[in-house]
């Protein structure tokens, strides 16, 4: 097998910076080597048993051509079944740490948008009502909410590097795929719901946000940036946010 | 032949003319899409640049002409009502009038459907799955107004007629098989339109509830997918209620993931039977061949929840639906094993048909190992909504299916039309189209791979990451984009072909692959019994005993 990263390059995977991404890309690349082998041995059994002599049918038991294999792709299926419910669950069957970053994310045809609690750690209320997009409350914050007065709204997901996020999704009109290929992130964002996914960005860098759900005419410009910052460049990104308001 | 016949070939042929309709535009369209996703500033010639709605109009309308008006119908009940009586020894389907009646119908959904690209506003721009609340409302896009209102209508009246269609076809096969045709004699092409009949009648009235709510939602505000306080395009929709997007999902996987079985059932029996024909073998382990078809069917209404990984669905459901997803590979893999196991030191009869049958096993087997990948939450995690999963069902569906239409074309050409096609012709067609269908959608894996979401109308110029990560796939898009163009070409062999033997008096000879299923019996007034199950063969593979040969016509050859 080739090394990690030229096997990623041999597979066309982006870079990867998120914590729980090396596990799962590992887990990725031995899933397609082992669907390549297969595929490549299936072809390989396929050819030899036509270019082979005929030879009358041998009364070979089905056990032997049937149920041997399959017990074989049973148990590796469920190999791969069991290691992948192992990262799914450590990735999903628990909520965010409680100290963990929290970012609202809002989805709208056809931009992200996204909040920050202030220093109160709690998010203002929304109303549908009061979005207004010219007046710049694209979210329909509350302002008479108190929590709503140190809310920071920042059209860039600029985060802490080494630090675990928990993103609450959210859409105000239709279906959007929240997407973030290089963090190996995906969650839609589903009106009417509030969705949460946690992850612990690593590397330093600006990162894609994608929509990956079919979302209207400017789906494929609903994009937005991933800036992950070293824990004191983000401090002070944040001061400055904090001051500006 | 009338044109308003009932009779139950003059019923397949109209279903393989609307089916003939719907590959011609769905073929043009996704070469228009191919092309502005290699060249984006490129003008189409007639038309001009292709803008981002008409981009989400060509996918949707590709989507579902293939999916509905081609795999669905064309196996199903093109070949299923040209071939399946004859097949059980029944001289016509169980309800004649009904069946001419759905097949109309079908006509009509193909109508009203290619109208909508020429109602204001153009075709829907939210793909075959039409999720909510983007297909809730005119104001979430151009398309979704009239356009969606075509879409609705048309696939609400392809679902009756699917589902009166399926009805005859389960009627049929329960109740016309002639005598000595039991259930263990029945052809494995039978069992495949038994499993996706019985998978029509549970998947298409469930979509068709579906889609009466989404009618209902639209014109009569009520809200069943549409959650209160819904702001689409800066309006507030004032439905009342508050229903859930997330039940269209449901419902319509509910619906589509049968739907995509529906679609290849009918192939996979037809490659066990074709196989077996020109290896001169039976086909290995019949019995759990039926019992794999049925279980591909009961395990296929228990996946759907595997398009909803990420769909904001408790976990605990995605691991639960990754077990059931993971458990369809077994019988599927129990298919393959078949196969292999059938033609291993076969030396079969290289006909075209056998190519295609062979082409459907590397195609089933490419596409299908990818399933598991997907069926994996974590994985599915990154790869969902890529060309990854364009990839797969591309592979596994699209291209066998269409493999397995081929086939059937090239095996039943002499008898329905009494004529041969050309063997050479179709040689060269099945290698251009092996070769042209690998060399499109294999890259798509690593396009996929590599972070190319699906419905991207561009990959290229905004600035920032995000044209940075998918402009790197644009020399993958170029080749893609030449080898979809190559394997349009390949099908020139083809029609060339039809072309030939149409104008050819060349007369077939009865029976031409030396066949043992009861299609082939040379036509009497009397009525067909059946005597043994099909592909029996002596070892040599040159003496083989048909089901309609009775022990006592045997007895006097021998003599």
């Amino acid at each position: 097998m080739l090394s990690a990263s030229s096997a990623e390059r041999f597979w066309h995977l982006p870079v990867d910076a998120a914590r729980h991404g090396p596990a799962m890309d590992a887990h990725l690349l031995l899933n397609l080597w082992i669907a390549l082998g297969l595929i490549a041995l299936a072809h390989l059994i396929l050819f030899s048993g036509l270019i082979f002599r005929r030879r009358a049918s041998q009364p070979v038991h089905i056990l032997v051509l049937e149920y041997l294999p399959l017990s074989a792709l049973t148990l590796l299926f469920a190999a791969l079944g069991v290691r992948s419910e192992q990262l799914w669950a450590a990735q999903r069957y628990t909520g965010a740490d409680p100290a963990a970053m929290q970012v609202e994310v809002t989805g709208a045809q056809f931009v992200w948008t996204f909040r920050y609690p202030g220093a109160d750690a709690a998010f203002g209320e929304t109303k549908p009502m009061l979005i207004a997009p010219a007046a710049g409350n694209s979210l329909g914050i509350d302002f008479t909410d108190p929590h709503a007065a140190d809310d920071i709204v920042t059209s860039q997901l600029v985060l802490p590097a080494g630090r675990e996020v928990d993103l609450t999704l959210r859409s105000l009109d239709v279906i959007h795929g929240f997407a973030v290929p290089e963090m190996r992130l995906k969650q839609n964002a589903v009106p009417g719901q509030t969705s949460h996914i946690h992850f612990t960005p690593e590397t330093p860098g600006e990162y894609a946000i994608l929509c990956t759900q079919v979302c209207g005419t400017g789906h494929y410009r609903m994009q937005a940036v991933m800036r992950v910052l070293p824990a004191d460049e983000f401090d002070e990104w944040l001061r400055m946010r904090e001051l500006r308001r | 032949m009338k044109i308003f016949s009932t009779h139950h070939r003059a019923v397949g042929f109209g279903y393989l003319a609307i089916s003939a309709v719907a590959v011609g535009v769905g073929v043009l369209l996704s070469l228009a899409m191919r092309a502005h996703l290699a060249w984006p500033d490129w003008p189409l010639p007639l038309h001009g640049p292709i803008l981002p709605e008409e981009y989400l109009a060509l996918v949707t309308m590709h989507g579902t002409l293939m999916l509905f008006f081609v795999l669905t119908v064309a196996p199903q009940s093109g070949f299923g009502n040209l071939i399946l009586p004859a097949q059980i020894g029944a001289r016509r389907m169980a309800f004649p009038r009904i069946n001419a009646a759905s097949m109309w119908l079908t006509a009509l959904a193909l109508l009203v459907l290619l109208a909508a690209f020429f109602v204001p506003g153009g075709g829907p721009i939210g793909g075959w799955t039409a999720y909510p609340p983007l297909s809730e409302s005119a104001l979430a896009g151009p398309g979704q107004g009239a356009g969606m209102d075509c879409w609705l209508a048309s696939i609400a009246i392809f679902g009756i007629a699917s589902t009166m269609s399926a009805v005859n076809t389960l009627t049929t096969i329960v109740k016309l098989p002639c005598e000595g045709m039991t259930w263990q004699r029945l052809p494995l092409t039978v069992w495949g339109w038994f499993t996706a009949a019985l998978l029509s009648v549970i998947a298409f009235s469930v979509l068709l509830a579906a889609l009466l709510l989404l009618f209902c939602d639209r014109h009569l505000h009520s809200s069943f997918f549409l959650p209160s306080g819904d702001v689409i395009n800066g309006v507030l929709l004032q439905h009342g209620g508050n229903g859930s997007p997330l039940l269209w999902l449901h419902l319509f996987w509910f619906f589509g993931h049968p739907e995509v079985y529906i679609a290849i059932l009918p192939g996979m029996g037809l490659t066990s039977m074709v196989i077996a024909n020109f290896a001169r073998r039976r086909v290995f382990a019949y019995k759990l061949m039926i019992a794999t078809t049925l279980l591909i069917g009961l395990l296929g209404i228990l996946v759907w929840g595997h398009h909803m990984f990420v769909a904001g669905l408790n976990p605990f459901a995605g691991t639960v639906f990754s077990i059931s997803s993971l458990a369809i590979a077994l019988p599927a893999s129990a298919k393959v094993l078949s196969w292999l196991a059938t033609l291993w030191r076969s030396r079969p009869r290289m006909t075209t048909a056998m190519l295609f049958a062979l082409g459907f096993v590397s195609l089933f087997i490419t596409g299908g190992l990818s399933g598991p990948i997907l069926a994996q939450p974590i994985l599915d995690e990154y790869l969902h909504n890529t060309f990854f999963v364009v990839a797969h069902f591309h592979l596994i569906m699209a291209m066998a299916g269409v493999f397995g239409l081929f086939c059937a074309t090239y095996y039943w050409f002499p008898l329905l039309f009494g004529r041969m096609l050309s063997e050479r012709l179709g040689k060269v067609h099945f290698w251009g189209t092996l070769l042209g269908a690998y060399a499109t959608f294999l890259p798509m894996h690593l396009t996929g791979l590599a972070g190319e979401p699906r419905h991207y109308a561009r990959l290229n110029g905004l600035a920032g990451p995000g044209t940075t990560l998918l402009e790197a796939t644009q020399p993958l898009q170029v080749h893609i984009t030449v080898a979809a163009i190559f394997l349009a070409l390949a099908q020139i062999p083809f029609l060339l072909n039809l072309l030939r033997a149409w104008r050819s008096s060349e007369r077939a000879a009865p029976n031409p692959w030396v066949a043992t299923t009861l299609e082939w019996a040379p036509e009497s007034e009397e009525l067909a019994v059946v005597y043994r199950e099909p592909c029996v063969y002596s070892e040599s593979g040159e003496e083989f005993l048909a089901q309609w040969k009775s022990e006592a016509a045997i007895n006097s050859e021998a003599e």
